[in-house]
């Protein structure tokens, strides 16, 4: 019973990184159908920011607000420098660029930043917190707190704000959203700099628990790309529950059948449910009215 | 700069100018300053620059300054193959320290032997040196040894039934199968065998399955980068109680800062005494190469040494030994010096190479270490 409470705990800890991650991609894919291969080293740039100013001598809290802001300036950058001039180009050749843009993002950060790991002090302290004879850390908690946060957030922008429909509009059909007034470049600009805050703020969150170095970013996308996948693209609900559902089978099968097969199993699992759905669990449908 | 100097000295020899004093040992290092290995290659590329330039600044090798050529192979065995071949075609070295990684130390020692290039490598696995390859040799230790040395202080602790936790990438890999391999000799049973990827977040599942294993009186996880640091705080979160021993992989102080002081008490792990450099007695054979190379890089880069530019710094060692020995031309009486290293006193260990071992360190190259406070303590 403990064992059994500790796997869902480390699940729930795990699951929730890959559920953060996993929101990020949304609001770029619903507003481009792009999915955004540098969403990693947005998250990478969250946790090193802030680990080098609160370095530096800034508390925690501003640290962590200039890394978010800092951030959703490189998305901006990254909309207007690469994304923009290529519009028109099929979305094949988008996601390439963000896959270009990871590379180039990386190499900056090795020069700027170091080769080293890094790591910052957790929020609410390191002391475990004891659930029935399992452990959880308090940084988890802010971890799995700031998901919710994020999903809800995000689910109250698509469906109850006009600026999240217009999101949506120019993401099912470019011109039509443009006739009736949407600033579908700005659509963009804002979808970038959102998705690459949320980003930033899993990387501030998940850094005390996760440390954190220039090249991070890869397997946290991949990760967070698979838990997308499983909930369906583009849907908050189906990231998070993607999230927590990969992070939990991966901690149950290390737990009970053998860590040798625990990523394993967790791909096979989004195969299978892929081949079933392959929308995803919550995947959205291919006409919607908005 | 290279290529400045290069012209220069054409200008001059053209003009008859230059004189026999101004000729120069070409030395060839190809390192992984970027890429995955980074974290092991940029200290080893840094070191290889300072100590260049400090030898320059004293006025070289009997009077022979060395003209460097660094080439960064990004931990990429293609690269480091080609950097190889370049720097003996065309860059005309007559030494190689380099290959951070056992891959392209792999590499790098195929083209070198070829060509018969000493080559030293800065990389762990024991397939560099065994068997034997007459120009190839290699500063660090072994995973095996450090096997050998964990598993005999749990003898000496009377530690028999361990469970072990490993990381699935190379170093961990690699060692996770050394340690299996000698762990009989030293009557040691191994209950429990985890893995975890490099990069995941959470051991605390493993780690409860091996705490929750009937007999284990100790821990063990081979590995290296994040995963021993989460494994530890793991360790601590859980509350397991049972000795954690962690590998050479991590003997490094931004360990204990990336643990914390209080997850990190009492870990114990095999280090050189470069880590130990504050509390090694006066009298330690090892002390005054280790204080040199510690305040020397740690002034001029502004952070803390690591094991692996200690590596770096023993193969610049070496080769300047060898080429005192043997003059800065030839490529055969080199080696033939190299392997003839007797006694070297280096920040890994004391050097003593043969025909039949072009590595040179025994198990008293690794110091048992604990943490303790925040800071380490011998326990040897």
């Amino acid at each position: 019973m403990d064992a059994l409470m500790q796997f869902i705990l480390s699940g729930f800890t795990v699951g929730a990184v890959y559920a953060l991650v996993a929101l990020g991609f949304t609001i770029i894919y619903n507003a481009s159908d792009v999915v955004n291969f540098a969403q990693g080293e947005f998250v990478m740039l969250g946790g090193m920011i802030t680990a080098f100013t609160y370095a530096a001598g800034l508390p925690l809290p501003l640290a962590g607000l200039l890394a978010i802001v800092i951030t959703a300036a490189v998305g901006v950058a990254l909309n207007k420098l690469a994304i923009e001039p290529a519009r028109g180009a099929p979305v094949v050749s988008l996601v390439i660029i963000t896959i270009g843009a990871s590379i180039f993002i990386r190499g900056v950060a090795q020069l700027v930043f170091d080769k080293q790991l890094h790591r910052f002090p957790a929020f609410s302290g390191d002391d475990p917190i004891h659930i029935l004879g399992a452990t959880i850390l308090p940084q988890s908690l802010w971890v799995i707190g700031g998901a919710v946060f994020v999903f809800v957030g995000l689910w109250a922008f698509f469906t109850k704000t006009l600026t999240g429909k217009a999101v949506l509009a120019a993401a099912n059909n470019r011109l039509a959203a443009q006739l009736v007034g949407i600033n579908t470049n700005w659509v963009m600009t804002l979808s970038f700099s959102l998705s690459a805050a949320i980003a930033a703020l899993a990387g501030v969150l998940i850094t005390p628990i996760t440390l954190v170095s220039y090249d991070v970013g890869v397997a946290l996308a991949l990760k967070g790309f698979a838990a997308a996948m499983l909930g369906g693209m583009g849907n908050p609900k189906g990231a998070l529950v993607g999230g927590i559902a990969l992070g939990l089978m991966e901690a149950l099968t290390a737990g009970y059948i053998s860590s040798q097969y625990k990523e394993a199993v967790a791909f096979v699992v989004i195969l299978a449910v892929l081949f079933a759905m392959p929308q995803g669990l919550f995947g959205a449908k291919s006409t919607e009215r908005v | 700069m290279k290529l400045m100097t290069t012209t220069a000295l054409a200008m001059l020899a053209t003009f008859g100018l230059a004189t026999a004093a101004s000729a120069e040992i070409r030395l060839g290092a190809s390192l992984s300053a970027t890429g995955p290995a980074a974290f092991l290659g940029d200290p080893e590329a840094k070191t290889i620059e300072m100590l260049v330039e400090e030898l320059n600044a004293k006025g070289g090798i009997n009077g022979e300054k060395i003209d460097l050529t660094l080439y960064d192979d990004g931990g990429d065995p293609n690269k480091a193959r080609t950097f190889a071949t370049r720097l003996i075609e065309d860059d005309e070295v007559v030494a190689i320290i380099g290959g951070t990684t056992t891959g392209t130390s792999m590499s790098i020692l195929s083209v070198a032997e070829d060509e018969g290039i000493p080559f030293i490598s800065l990389a762990g696995a024991i397939q560099i040196i065994d068997p034997v390859k007459d120009y190839v040799f290699k500063t660090p230790h072994t995973d095996r040894m450090a096997c050998e040395k964990i598993f005999d202080n749990m003898q000496k602790n009377g530690i028999t039934r361990i469970g072990m936790i490993s990381g699935t990438d190379g170093f961990g890999a690699s060692m996770q199968a050394q340690c299996k391999d000698v762990a009989g000799d030293y009557d040691i049973e191994i209950l429990a065998d985890e893995i975890y990827g490099p990069s995941d977040a959470d051991m605390t599942p493993q780690l409860t399955k091996i705490k929750n294993t009937e007999g284990v009186q100790a821990i063990l996880n081979p590995g290296f980068g994040q995963g021993p640091a989460i494994v530890t705080r793991n360790a601590s979160q859980l509350g397991i109680g049972l000795p954690l021993y962690q590998s050479h992989g991590v003997a490094s102080d931004s360990f204990i800062e990336l643990v914390g002081p209080e997850a990190s008490e009492g870990v114990r792990l095999p280090g050189t005494a470069l880590l130990i450099a504050d509390i090694l007695p006066e009298d330690d054979i090892q002390r005054d190469v280790v204080m040199d190379y510690k305040t020397a890089y740690e002034d001029k880069y502004n952070q803390n040494v690591s094991t692996f530019g200690g590596y770096a710094n023993d193969a610049f060692l070496l080769m300047v030994n060898a080429m005192e020995q043997a003059g800065g031309e030839d490529p055969d009486a080199i080696r033939d010096a190299l392997e003839a290293t007797d006694g070297l006193v280096g920040t890994t260990g004391v050097y003593t190479m043969g025909p039949d071992n072009h590595l040179g360190l025994d198990l008293s190259a690794f110091r048992m270490l604990e943490i303790e406070n925040g800071g380490w303590t011998s326990i040897d």
